[in-house]
Parts: structure tokens; sequence; C-alpha cells
């Protein structure tokens, strides 16, 4: 899939190495913008001066398809007049005049749009903190990686992927930087960069006789690291039935093991349809976390707004104010975070100058609170927002999405090993696949990656064709055990879709393996 | 200015060739005006319109290619827009599947453009969500929509003297009615390149009266159904097929028109003999460009003709190494039904179930074709030839080359998501659970 954010104009790689506008720069034409909205009457006024550098490497067995470099840069106004939201937008900023205009186009239209509102914007109060920054923790930028050695990386991923019996393979390592600046009216104004990272591949294996064909995608995890992400000590390997990745990804040896694995996945047993334990790495996890509590947690779902689109929530008000809505079982802890090192959500401060924090949505099993921003904390009684409000461009308006929701680690000591001893009829997934869940967030269906059975506390084999259904609270109510700390990953994706029209937000899911017991699975296996 | 002329965009674009040093050079020239209105819960929340103008040059040298965009259009920012990328093609490895530019086409002249789309302002999208918004209002309902319009061109050229212009505009509308209860939930999603055709009132009407039917659904049992899938529940799912149609997958092996023991299943007959599906970029109702990105001329391609695979669409490559025509894929495809409407698709059913939307499709097997996805938004039983009561939602695991062996009946195709698509009467579909979601 080709994301979204690949707009921007085409730029030579050299252009990401370039110093973006200096700080004092952002501060003279911010003001400029926050003066002349002021002055038009505004209540509230922000500014974000984005400059977003994405690189994008693809290649497929021995061949470089496609190198893509862009960069996108300009300036997005945001204003409160006659207690109505206005939105303006300016590609290329250089002066302070464009600014003002920006400014005065936003407070026009909340004006416009003040005449067919029901209700005024409350805005949580919100300290300014003065001219403050934050950096992602990185080691390595990989935009100063020269583009020859990661094409020289995938192209002996994809060597790898073919000597070990793939018939074909696909690679593709995505960077991004975001270079935000972020002013209010409230006296803010807060410079951050931000890095992410993403190496995957996808292998494919074919049997010529029958016409049946596997694949096997990377176990990686989209990152907030930098290129450093690509260099995985011992420590960072978890090795078992097939070895998965905590904060250093070695591509080359998963993709050695892909290549097998989807070789080994032609002859495997179809799996017979049933109730199944099922024990679940957080390669896999992630997505489940990120449908099934994430997305229903979002409180703008939870009050209609996405009702055209993604849809509402089954997470209403009146389970959230009974306090005792038993979301999960007692072992379920589910927690919202933005501060998370080297996750995709981490940043010091959200995209209306909100500082970033970490707070309880699921407690001992319990809905305990939603995900809010600035103009919804008074719907549940908040005194400020929780800091989660983004925008996928400068060009695009902010609006509350979903930050890294995890799945605490269990407090007693446990491992996958000993996890797995104790399962009579079960099955262990690793690695995400297909998903799917309606509206309102009840029911789901997710595949995966690989999938072993395991029959009297051993592994007794490979399985395929292997689909589980369920409903959200019943699904969480079966939990029964969940690892260590020791076992504790990030999965994620740099895709969540949401609005209309439609932005990206890059979103991490942690969580250690986890034990479900008595779920429904079913056999996808068809002929056609 | 967002705008321009076939005239205006060559001015510009022979401008641009005559600055290249490459050995192949092609422009591409376009620009748009974008606009937008959204709301929930009777309320607009956000709406805005945006305009762009862009051009983007492909330097080619050998089998090394580069590729840079600019939005300035003076000749000192186009010449340099021309030598960043002759610097970025200088930089690239060579692309083994290159091929050179395609040289002077003949077009189709297709009508994509309509002036009253074009006219569009603020004041047309705020009525539009009024008439929408008001009768829900009345009826203690609640809308929540999106509208969306555009109008723009698009041009291409190239240094082997192809050139191409295509004006078009197109407008998408989509309504969700629930009840005050949120125990009712309707649908309707209209699209038109002609704004003039769009009535919001209307379509509202059809998921207020989807909303108030579905209140007070009933439960079935999981299991196999005849069901009728209303053209925007049936639209996706040949979307995703007809998408996956790519020959280069097929014959590796890597698709659902991949055979067993080598080759592809083209000239096979994979479908009931009944099922026709091609595309025309000068069908009227769903007029497309006359040319694909990569300039290559867009024909009537029969797909599926009797059941039978009649044609895959190819990469410029893969078809010069195959050695066959390289037809590229369609914007937009026509499944060829019959005369009946939905109304008398439902009188001739003794069971089933009717089905509004589909929701949250995923591919679960590319071997087959399995997706999984709901139901959404009004789904009904079916007895004797008349809706009897709604029931609620399924999550249903099905091919779509299953479901068009299983064809009972083909009704009168309507524009959905700038297809034209039939209503499917489809027996022995699978719907595998049940979902509490309205």
């Amino acid at each position: 899939m080709m994301p979204a954010f690949a707009m921007g104009r085409n730029v030579s790689p050299e252009a990401f190495l370039e110093k973006s506008v200096d700080v004092a720069v952002k501060k003279r034409l911010a003001d400029a913008a926050l003066n002349a909205a002021k002055s038009k009457g505004a209540s509230y006024a922000d500014v974000r001066i984005g400059r977003y550098l994405n690189q994008f490497v693809i290649t497929r067995e021995d061949k470089v398809q496609n190198i893509v470099n862009t960069e996108s840069y300009g300036v997005g106004v945001r204003v409160i007049a006659n207690g109505c939201w206005g939105f303006a937008a300016v590609v290329d900023v250089n002066n302070e005049a464009q600014m003002a205009k920006a400014a005065e186009d936003a407070v026009a239209i909340a004006k416009a749009n003040a005449k067919l509102m029901k209700e005024p914007v409350q805005l949580a109060p919100q300290k300014g903190f003065g001219e403050v920054s934050w950096k992602a923790p990185i080691k390595k930028n990989a935009f100063e990686v020269p583009i020859k050695e990661k094409v020289d990386l995938l192209l002996s991923v994809n060597n790898a992927a073919m000597k070990n019996g793939a018939n074909y393979v696909n690679s593709v390592l995505f960077l991004v930087n975001e270079q935000k600046y972020f002013a209010s009216t409230d006296g803010s104004y807060i410079d951050q960069d931000v890095h992410r990272i993403w190496p995957i591949f996808n292998v494919t294996a074919i049997d010529p006789k029958s016409g049946k064909f596997e694949t096997r995608n990377a176990l990686s995890a989209p990152m907030g690291m930098g290129y450093d992400y690509l260099q995985a000590n011992p420590s960072d390997k978890i090795t078992g039935v097939t070895t998965r990745y905590n904060k250093g990804y070695d591509m080359l040896e998963d993709a050695t093991a892909a290549a097998r694995q989807a070789k080994e996945k032609l002859t495997a047993k179809s799996v017979e349809a049933g109730k199944y334990d099922l024990i679940l790495d957080p390669s896999h996890l992630w997505l489940t976390i990120h449908e099934s509590v994430g997305h229903p947690l979002e409180l703008d779902r939870v009050l209609g707004y996405e009702a055209n689109f993604a849809g509402t929530s089954f997470a209403t008000l009146d389970k959230w104010q009974s306090k005792n809505f038993q979301y999960g079982s007692k072992l379920v802890n589910l927690v919202a975070d933005k501060l998370q090192e080297g996750s995709l959500g981490a940043v010091g401060w959200d995209d209306e100058g909100v500082n970033t924090k970490k707070w309880d949505l699921v407690k001992d099993g319990v809905l305990v609170n939603y995900q809010a921003i600035r103009d919804q904390a008074h719907i549940i009684g908040e005194k400020e927002s929780h800091g989660c409000c983004y925008a996928d461009s400068w060009s695009s308006v902010q609006f509350q999405r979903m930050p890294n929701v995890s799945l605490a680690a269990g407090k007693t000591p446990l491992s996958v090993d000993e996890m797995i001893k104790d399962v009579k009829k079960g099955i262990y997934i690793i690695g995400d696949g297909s998903f799917s869940i309606d509206q309102q967030r009840y029911n789901f269906q997710f595949g995966g990656q690989l999938f072993y059975e395991i029959k009297d506390g051993k592994i007794a084999g490979m399985l395929k064709d292997v689909a589980y259904q369920s409903n959200t609270q019943e699904f969480w109510n079966s939990c029964a055990q969940v690892c260590d700390e020791k076992d504790y990953r990030l999965g994620g994706s740099f895709f969540d879709g949401k609005g209309q029209p439609s932005q990206s937000s890059a979103v991490s899911h942690g969580s250690s393996t986890t034990r479900f017991n008595g779920v429904n699975v079913i056999n996808t296996a068809r002929k056609i | 200015m967002a705008i321009l002329s076939k005239e205006e965009a060559k001015k510009i674009i022979d401008k641009v060739l005559a600055f290249s040093k490459a050995d192949e050079m092609s422009v591409g020239l376009s620009g748009n005006r974008t606009g937008n209105i959204r709301y929930a819960r009777n309320s607009v929340s956000t709406s805005g319109e945006t305009t762009d103008l862009s051009l983007s040059v492909t330097s080619v040298f050998g089998k090394k290619s580069g590729t840079s965009t600019i939005n300035e259009f003076d000749d000192a920012s186009l010449e340099k827009t021309v030598r960043r990328a002759e610097e970025i093609a200088k930089l690239a490895p060579d692309n083994p599947e290159y091929v050179p530019m395609l040289g002077a086409q003949q077009y189709l002249e297709t009508n994509s453009f309509a002036d009253s789309t074009a006219a569009i302002n603020p004041d047309y999208r705020a009525k539009a969500a009024f008439d929408s918004i008001d009768p829900c209002v009345k009826k203690n309902l609640t809308a929540a929509g999106y509208l969306e319009d555009s109008a723009g061109f698009s041009a291409l050229g190239n240094s082997r003297g192809l050139f191409g212009y295509n004006k078009s505009t197109s407008i998408d509308f989509s309504i969700t009615v629930r009840t005050a209860d949120g125990k009712g939930s309707g649908y309707a999603a209209r699209d038109f390149n002609d704004a003039s055709k769009l009535s919001t009132a209307s379509a509202t009407e059809v998921a207020m009266q989807k909303a108030m039917a579905s209140a007070t659904a009933k439960a079935l049992e999981p299991g196999k159904y005849t069901v009728i899938l209303e053209p925007t529940a049936g639209v996706d799912l040949l979307d995703n097929m007809m998408r996956s149609m790519d020959a280069r997958n097929a014959d590796e092996g890597r698709s659902f028109l991949g055979k067993k023991g080598g080759g592809t299943r083209l000239g096979e007959k994979l479908f009931d003999e009944r099922v026709n599906i091609y595309s025309d970029p000068q069908n009227l109702e769903i007029p497309g460009s006359p040319f694909s990105g990569d300039g290559r001329p867009q024909e009537k391609v029969m797909w599926v003709e009797n059941g039978v695979v009649k044609n895959m669409s190819y990469s410029r490559f893969w078809a010069q190494k195959q050695g066959v025509k390289a037809i590229a894929p369609p914007s937009g495809f026509i499944f060829q039904g019959g005369n009946e409407s939905l109304a008398d698709l439902i009188k001739g059913t003794e069971k089933g179930i009717l089905v509004t939307r589909l929701w949250y499709i995923r591919a679960v097997d590319p071997q087959t074709l399995l997706y999984t996805g709901l139901t959404r938004d009004g789904t009904f039983y079916i007895e004797n030839g008349q809706i009897k009561y709604p029931v609620k939602n399924f999550r249903f695991n099905e091919s779509p080359v299953i479901m068009l062996n299983n064809v009972e009946a083909i009704g009168k195709p309507v524009r959905a998501g700038g297809n034209l698509v039939p209503p499917l009467k489809i027996r022995d579909f699978t719907f595998t659970s049940l979902s509490d979601a309205v």
C-alpha cells in the first residue's frame, strides 16, 4: 500500500540534509499570524509550520524499483472566532504578509461557519510553555545514511530470501522526518524533530504443481527510531519457534527465516475449525489492540463525529459512567501513552501545544477513560486535554488521534514457554495478517503470519488457513495470562486512517505475549 | 488559475521540454480545485477548499530516471526543476525494467467535465448539507455526511512527441442517518461527474428510510443465504477483484488468475455465463480519462465476457516481455446487467437478505480472493417478495469469484464509486458470524 503522505515535492536526497528554517524566523512568522488572527477578532489561534520529509526505497528480487524522496513545507493556521473553528493553510511560506493572510482567511472561515454552529467550542485551558524544543532520541539519522547503503541492505535481504527458497520477494524501507514548529496565543513556541523508520518485506513461495502460493511478511515493527533500529544486538532478539525482535531488527535473518517458513506453509496442515486457546505474540496482538481498544475509545467516535465513515463505538458514555463496565478480565490493563521512548506516538507536545502524558484507559479490566483533546475534555469532566491531537500535514486540520495504546505486561513472572506448557489445545500466532472489525467495534476477525498448533503443552507443527473471530468484550474477558515485562515489545502502523478527507497517523501498541481462552477459529481455505 | 486550457498547458509543457538535456523527458502538469463539507450530529464540523497546480518532470539517462516536482511557473523555476530531475536521474541506480517513453498517441474524446461541478462554491456546499440535515432534524434523526467536489485538468507531454490533455470534474456524497436511540442506521452514497444530477435531499431520504426501518433488528443464525447486494454493497468486492487482474502476478503464479502447473487462466470460464464486465472511457454515465498515468490510451476493453476471462492488465515492461499489447488497468468498470430494478429483484425473491452496504472489507486469501467484512446500515430479511423485518448485521467470508458463480439474477446497473454496478442476487453467500453493531 502506498502511503497517502507520499505527497509533497520530489527532491534529491541531499535536500534532506539542508537545515530547516531557523527557529527565530519561524517565531517571527508565527507571531505575524497570531497577531493578525487576534486583530481580526480571534479568541484563540495556533500556527503549525511544518517540514515533512519522506523517503521510500522500493526493491524486488535483484532490482531497485523506485526511490522516492519528497519534501513538503507549509503552514496551517487554526483559529477560534465567534466561538467556532476556522482553518487555512499556505504552501512554501516565507514572509509575514502570507502568514497574516492565512490567519485572516481562517478567521473569515470561522465566522462563516459560526452561523451554522450549534454550540460554541469549549477549549480546555492550557498554559504556555515559552520557547521549548523536543527531539526524538535517535542514535543515527536515517536521512544521513547514503542511498547506496540502503539499496545494498535491501538487495542483500532479497538475496537471502531467494537463496532460502523464495520465488519472489519485495522489500521496502520507509523513512519519515517531521520537523514541526507550533505556536499559539497561549504563549507556546515549540520546535520538534520526529523520526520514524519501517523496514518491511514480503516473501512468496510457490508450488507450481498444485498452483498454490504462500507468503510471509516481515516481523519488523515501525518505530520512532533512527537507522539504529536496523542494528540488532543479541539482547534485541527473542528466540523460540522463530526469532522475534525488540528495539533492534535483523532484517537479513528474518528474511532467511521467512523464505523457509513460506515454503513450510505450502505443506502445513489446514486448521480444523473450532474453539482454541490462543497465544498471541506482540507482533500480532498490537493490531487486535489497535482495532478493539484504540479505536473504540476515541471520544470523537463515541460522540458520533465519525458516524459516516469509521463509525461509532460500543464503548458509550453510560458504560464509562457506570464505573463497572468490564471491558476485559482483571488481568487487562490498557494504557494510553504519548511518552514511550522508541514508539511512533512519542512527542514532547501534541499538535495543539499540550504536553504529552500517560493515562489509564482500562484498569483491572474496567473501562476508566477515553482519548480526548482540548475541545473534548469537558465532555468527560477532565480539566485538561490528554495531549493526543495530531495533523498529518501542515495542510490538514489537527484532530483527536489515537495515542500509543498498550496492554501492560503481567505482574507475575511468566515466560512464553511456561505459558505454552499449560495449553491443551491451542494455536500460537505470530505476526499480523488480515484484519476486519465492525463499525461499532464489537465483532472482529484477524489472521496472522505464522500459526503453530499447540497440543498438550507442546508445539505440534505449523498450521495454515487460520483466522479467529470474536467480540471485543468477550475476547478481552477471555484473557487468561499475560507474560511479564521481559517479553514486552512494540508493534504498530504508519497508516492509521481516520477523518474525511482521510488523514494518516502513526501509532504503536505494546504488549507481552498473551493467552486468550476458548476463541472461535475458522478455516479460510476455499476452492475456486 | 488552477484549471488551465489545453493551449495554456501545452505552452508550459513545451517550454519545459525545451530545457531538457536528458535522453528522454516527460512532463506532467495538473491542477484542481477541491472543496468539501463534513457534518455530524446534525451540525457542520469542517469545511474547506484547496487549489493546487503542480508540474512534475521525469528525466531519463539510459535506464536511470529521476523525478522533480514544483508549483512555481516562472522560467527560472521551471529550468531549475529540469536540472534537478536530471541530477536525481544521474544518481539513481539502473532500472532494468525501464521501457522507453511512448511517442505521439491518438486519444478518444471523453466528456468527464461538467460546468455545474466546476461552479460549486461554499454556498452550494452549505445548502447541500442543509438539505440533508434539515429533514433529519425534523424527524428526530441524526445525520452524518460528507460531500467532496473537484474540478481540474491533467496534461502530459514528452520528448518523443506525446501530448495529452483532459479536464474532469467529480462530486461524491455519502450520508449515514441514525435513529436517536442508536438502534437504527441507514446509508446512501452518490457520485457523479455532473453535480446537477445530485440531490442530497433525495439520497438522505433513502438513508432516513433505511434508518427507521432497521431499528428493531432480529438475529438470524449465520450460514449460507441468498442475498441481494445493492450496488453500494457489491461494488467494493467487485472493485477488489478488478484490481487483482494484473497479468504479471498471474504469470508469476501469485494471483487468483494463476494456473495449476504454470500459466494463467486467461480464456477460461471462471464465472457464470451471465457475467460480462468491461471498461469504456467514453461511457456517458462514467466518463473517464482518455489516457492512463503513463500516457497509454484508454480504450474499450472486455475483461470478462460470458463468464470467460478475456483480458488482464499489463505494465508496459511486462507486456513487452510477454510480447502482448500493454492494456492499462481501467479507471472504472461496467458490469452489464438487465432491466430489473432492485425492487423487481426483491419481488422475485422467496427467501433472502437485502444488503445495503459492506464494510471493512479485507483480503483473507489472495489465492482464492477470499474477503471478509460486515454488512452495515440496513440489512433486511426478505420473504415471498417482500421485506419482512430488519436483521442484525453479519460478518461474511466470501470470494467474488465464488459469488459470481452463484448468480441468481442481475439487475439494472447504476453508478457506484465511479463504476456501473447492478444489484446482484446471489445464492449461498457465506455469513460466518453475527455482529451487534448498528
